[in-house]
């Protein structure tokens, strides 16, 4: 369990070195010179020069890229042109909305979509399963952000149960700031849960054709214990990979979802990054974002560990 | 015959739009380019607009036709792209099981996995601004790993099987069989890979165009349809509703063909023994 | 007095007739075998009585165990009746267990379904049975996941799973067909010693009549869904008076007519051949440890003769056989044929075309999206002929292995396993080699299809002065069709010699274990003008 632990980390270190790499690749060097870029064209060269004082692009490019990678370990991002603070601030505040958002999200699309994805497996065939089916590939072909109008319109502009947009802080209390997470939260896990209840559907449906299940079931077992004690288990494995891999459609989805309800998260700060030229901004962001995809999909590798026990003997 | 079913009514909606689109180049109810301030937000059933004029008094019919053609092309480069360099890259990577290749092509698939389209289109869009080729070049970077991915895995079970031991028996080297044994027999799961990889780009550019990242104006796109719609959503809901149903149906439709596809070319379920 | 009274069992799926009117009855503390080849509904049978047949199967008839009629219980009464009156056993013990449950919770667990014990004792009980079918404490604590067992040993688990409540009645579907002779052996030995000590019947399910021979008190013979015959097993065997079983018979016993043609002029040289492979890296740094799966063996093939190389599972034969075909590259010591080195990736068309080979999996041999005409023109590859020649020279290989020149139209799916078999041997043939490498291939198929490609490859043998290495697990092919035999143990040819002195007087003790584990009819039941 250690070594594979061990060599997870490494693989999670060098994903993080070569994300690192590209970004930075992308932001600072394609655009030639970053700091007229920002300026525009008609900048006066004084200007200019100063900027690049400012943003240290005197340096070589090992010299830079080895100052933002120590800079963002240290937890300084560096300081927003535009903004005249430092982006580890931008990013802070920006967090305390965009984290629970994500969380409330992913809590919601899996409490949903597992149970549902096991039931429409129990039941499969009937009509139980059907309408599951029916309804998931209908989630799974709604843009979220068009979910997020909908709802707006029904649930904010008609009945007025929850605001339309907004964020009113966390000091203002937590009900008020949930209240305004909800409507985004569930446009969010809308399609997530769909994939996921199917994914999770087929998978115990794919154990349930496994041998260990007859055996179960020549043990006496009923087929929902069969099922909840033996499929159940051996089923979530690819559940967990989609798992992993949706975190990062998730957080992509909150940018977006962030726009629909005016919520001033990260999404907002990378699309106002990219309007006003803000490179340090943009690329601090997205390190952060991808950043975030890598962790979590090394948290699955982890996960998968404990649910099976064949990973923990290999390597 | 369930898979018939899916897979004819999948065509069908699928079908409509992929119409729609092609009707749009030779002809719009209203060309787009047609600002009728007079005829603003009419709503659906308005005689000349049957459904309705959005809030510069262009024809929605005509734009949702137009904006077709936008999804439509984005998500079918999107998907060449994907295939034109994940499959090979898959294909090599089985044929060299742990070799160099095989090694790059899935650290690079986790790599990609880590950047959403929409983080490319982001950093594409700081560099070099907003434009419909981002969206096309996000998606299809994201499609390549995806490819290479599937691939990967129906070619390294393929592999395993005795006709592709018979093959090299024969002196075929694994260019070759890769190309007469691997590719053939792995083509319905590419098919079917890349009807799901078609939706999910039209809901990629959809939601690229929503935020600004994909087509710019005056290209309607079905997207910025939705991003205009939304200060209007309580004067005017129709301008929100319509595009996003013209998104939904065309996914689902391609989604259902895919699941239609699946069924009818399972090996699995056409074996005899 | 009957544990199991079956009385004109039928089943139907989807309104396809499978199994018509079975009737058996069945002794406590016997061992009740049923044999039939594949598709011949005896699994289906084991099923039926169990309520577990797949979706849109309809049972009829009674199956009386203790009083209680099997076939018109409730699916909850089923479930009550499974695990603790009767134990099921099945074939493939790599499958067979939760991959991510510890063996103790999945044997314990059939005692806390049926509410026979706490969850503590339940465990205590799981330890017992487990001492029982010989996986000691020592060795085999509870908390052992099935990954890290032999297929022998979760066979084993098996047992101690079926056998926890104590059934009356013990079923057991080809329980030994997917393991080793010798594992073979001590599972069959487990079994009878359960029947014996505890009292239990056992149903064994095999298409071996060897197997029957020896452990069997009674045996019925299945055909397409019918019992054609049935009796105490030494009678039946010595009597065999239904055509059916006389065939099997026949079949199971069958010696291919072979010409001696083998010479004396080597053809395939083997030298001091190693074969190593890295294993995943133990620590992150450092060289990765190499596992030697063929420790220097060497052997020589003569022109015209027929070489068996028989070994369990794991002993290094598909190594070898890789090597050999020149697919694999070798660590050490040479491979020629007729004189010409054999090495991967360094070797000529000419040379490659003088050695083909048949595989075992009928169905995996052949790619399903090509026309027959074409897969066994493969080869040509090697040999390139005008088309016309091309199309001629596969019509006459499809007829010498006794299909039609219409079958070159087909699709391989259209064909059963045996004239798969006959297809692969046509595509082996087709560039008209000097060696024909057979790996396990007849090993998938009933006895009396085997039978029948037996002869071929003989007749074939004789007329184009073939040569063949056959390598097979099953000493009763072996001996039927070869000229010399190789027994490989642990990547090392233990003993060689000609086949009838290997069998007779085997000299290396890991020959003799081979023989004395494989399971045999015993001679005297079967001297029978019908046999020789």
């Amino acid at each position: 369990m250690l070594r594979y632990t061990l060599s997870r980390l490494v693989s999670l270190g060098l994903s993080l070195v070569v994300a690192s790499l590209v970004i930075f690749a992308v932001i600072e060097v394609i655009p030639g010179d970053p700091a007229s870029f920002m300026l525009g064209m008609n900048a006066a060269d004084d200007t200019v020069a100063a900027l690049r004082e400012q943003l240290g692009l005197n340096g070589t490019l090992a010299e830079r890229y080895l100052a933002w990678v120590g800079g963002m370990l240290l937890g300084d991002f560096g300081v927003s042109y535009t903004y005249r603070v430092p982006v580890a601030d931008l990013i802070a505040a920006r967090m305390q909305v965009s984290v629970p958002l994500t969380v409330y999200a992913l809590v919601l699309s899996t409490s949903i979509a597992i149970p549902v994805g096991l039931i429409a497996a129990a039941r499969q065939g009937k009509a139980t399963d059907l309408a599951v089916m029916a309804t998931t590939q209908m989630g799974v072909a709604v843009p979220n952000f068009w979910f997020a109008m909908i709802l707006v319109l029904i649930f904010a502009v008609n009945l007025r149960w929850f605001p339309s947009g907004g964020f009113p802080g966390w000091d203002k209390g937590v009900w008020l700031n949930l209240k305004a997470l909800t409507l985004p939260a569930i446009a969010l896990a809308l399609p997530q849960a769909s994939i996921l209840a199917r994914v999770m559907r087929s998978s115990v449906l794919e154990t349930l054709s496994q041998d260990y299940i007859r055996t179960a079931r020549a043990k006496g077992l009923t087929r929902t214990q069969a099922v909840l004690r033996h499929a159940f288990r051996n089923a979530l494995i690819p559940v967990l990979t989609i798992l992993g891999l949706q975190f990062s459609f998730l957080l992509a989805g909150a940018i977006i979802i962030e726009n629909v309800f005016f919520l001033p998260g990260l999404g907002r700060l990378i699309f106002q990054g990219i309007t006003q030229r803000d490179l340090i901004v943009v690329e601090s962001v997205v390190m952060l974002l991808v950043g975030a995809v890598i962790v979590v999909n090394f948290l699955v590798d982890l996960a998968y560990a404990a649910v099976d026990p064949r990973l923990r003997a290999r390597a | 015959m369930t898979g018939r079913w899916t897979l004819v009514l999948g065509a069908v909606l699928a079908g409509v739009f992929a119409l729609a689109a092609l009707v749009s180049l030779v002809w719009v109810p209203v060309p787009v380019e047609t600002f009728a301030v007079s005829f603003k937000l009419k709503p659906i059933g308005t005689p000349g607009f049957p459904l309705g004029t959005d809030h510069f008094g262009r024809d929605i019919l005509s734009m949702l036709m137009v904006g077709a053609r936008t999804s439509i092309a984005v998500a079918i480069v999107a998907v060449g792209i994907g295939i034109a360099f994940g499959v090979p890259l898959g294909l090599l990577a089985a044929a060299q099981r742990g070799g160099l290749v095989d090694e790059l092509v899935m650290r690079g698939n986790d790599l990609v996995f880590a950047f959403p389209s929409l983080v490319i289109a982001i950093l594409i869009t700081a560099v070099f601004g907003p434009s419909a080729t981002n969206a096309i070049l996000a998606i299809g970077i994201f499609n390549i790993p995806v490819f290479a991915r599937v691939t990967r895995g129906g070619a390294l079970s393929l592999w395993t099987l005795d006709y592709i031991r018979a093959a090299e028996v024969a002196g075929k080297g694994r260019a070759r069989i890769s190309m007469e044994h691997i590719l053939p027999n792995i083509a319905n799961l590419l098919i079917v890979q890349g009807t799901i990889q078609f939706s999910l780009g039209i809901l990629a550019e959809a939601g690229l165009s929503y935020v600004g990242l994909g087509a710019q104006p005056p290209i309607p796109s079905w997207g910025r349809m939705l991003a205009e719609a939304q200060t209007m959503i309580v004067m005017a809901p129709h301008m929100a509703i319509l595009p996003g149903l013209a998104i939904v149906l065309t996914v689902l439709g391609l989604n259902l063909m895919g699941d239609g596809l699946r069924d009818l070319l399972d090996p699995r379920l056409r074996r005899t023994r | 007095m009957s544990l199991l009274k079956v009385e004109n069992l039928s089943l139907s799926i989807h309104g396809t007739p499978i199994l018509h009117g079975v009737s058996f009855e069945m002794a406590p503390g016997r061992v009740f075998g049923l044999v039939g080849e594949s598709g011949s509904g005896k699994s289906l049978t084991a099923f039926s009585l169990m309520g577990l047949v797949p979706g849109g199967a309809r049972v009829a008839g009674r199956a009386v165990l203790a009083g209680t009629d099997l076939l018109a219980q409730t699916e909850a009464q089923m479930c009550a009746i499974r695990g603790r009156d009767v134990g099921l056993i099945f074939q493939e013990p790599m499958t067979a267990l939760n991959p991510v449950q510890c063996i103790g919770d999945q044997v314990a667990e059939a005692l806390v379904i049926h509410g026979a014990a706490t969850r503590d004792k339940a465990a205590g009980i799981a330890r017992e049975r487990l001492n029982r079918v010989g996986l000691t404490e020592d060795r085999f604590p509870l908390t052992r996941f099935p990954h890290e067992l032999s297929g022998g040993q979760r066979q084993r688990v098996c047992i101690a799973m079926a056998i926890a409540l104590r059934p009356k009645l013990l079923i057991a579907d080809e329980p030994t067909t997917a393991l080793d002779v010798t594992t073979q052996a001590q599972i069959l030995d487990l079994l009878r010693g359960l029947v014996a000590e505890d009292g239990m019947g056992l149903l064994l399910i095999t298409h071996d009549l060897a197997v029957v021979s020896g452990v069997a008190d009674h045996v019925a013979v299945m055909q397409a869904g019918r019992l054609v015959e049935e009796g105490p097993t030494e009678a039946l065997f010595r009597e065999r008076r239904h055509d059916y079983t006389r065939r099997l018979f026949a079949a199971s016993a069958h010696h291919p007519e072979r010409a001696a043609i083998a010479t004396d002029t080597p053809l395939l040289q083997v030298q001091d051949v190693r074969r190593s492979y890295a294993l995943p890296r133990k620590a992150l740094l450092g060289p990765a440890p190499r596992v030697e799966a063929v420790k220097g063996v060497s052997f020589t093939l003569n022109r015209g003769e027929s070489l068996g190389l028989v070994g369990e599972s794991g002993c290094g034969k598909s190594t070898l056989t890789r090597a050999i075909l020149g697919l694999e590259p070798v660590q050490g010591g040479s491979i020629r044929l007729d004189g010409v080195p054999v090495q991967a990736g360094a070797m000529t068309d000419a040379l490659r075309a003088q050695m083909q080979v048949v595989f075992q999996d009928p169905y995996g041999s052949f790619n399903p999206r090509w026309k027959v005409g074409r897969l066994v023109a493969e080869p040509f590859h090697l040999a390139p002929a005008p088309q016309a020649e091309q199309r001629d020279r596969v019509a006459a290989a499809l007829e010498e292995v006794g299909l039609t020149r219409d079958d070159m139209e087909k699709y391989i799916h259209e064909f059963s396993g045996g004239q798969r078999q006959r297809i692969a041997i046509a595509r082996a043939l087709i560039v008209r080699p000097k060696l024909i490498v057979l790996d396990e291939a007849v090993s998938a198929l009933d006895v009396r299809v085997r039978a029948q490609i037996l002869d071929l490859l003989a007749a074939l043998q004789a007329s184009h002065g073939l040569s063949y290495l056959f390598i097979s697990h099953d000493l009763h092919v072996v001996r039927a069709i070869t000229d010399r035999v190789l027994v490989m143990q642990a990547g090392q040819i233990v003993e060689q010699g000609a086949t009838d002195t290997v069998f007779s007087a085997p000299q290396h003790p890991y020959t003799r274990q081979l023989i004395a584990a494989t399971p045999v009819i015993p001679t005297d039941w079967m001297t029978d003008d019908a046999l020789v």
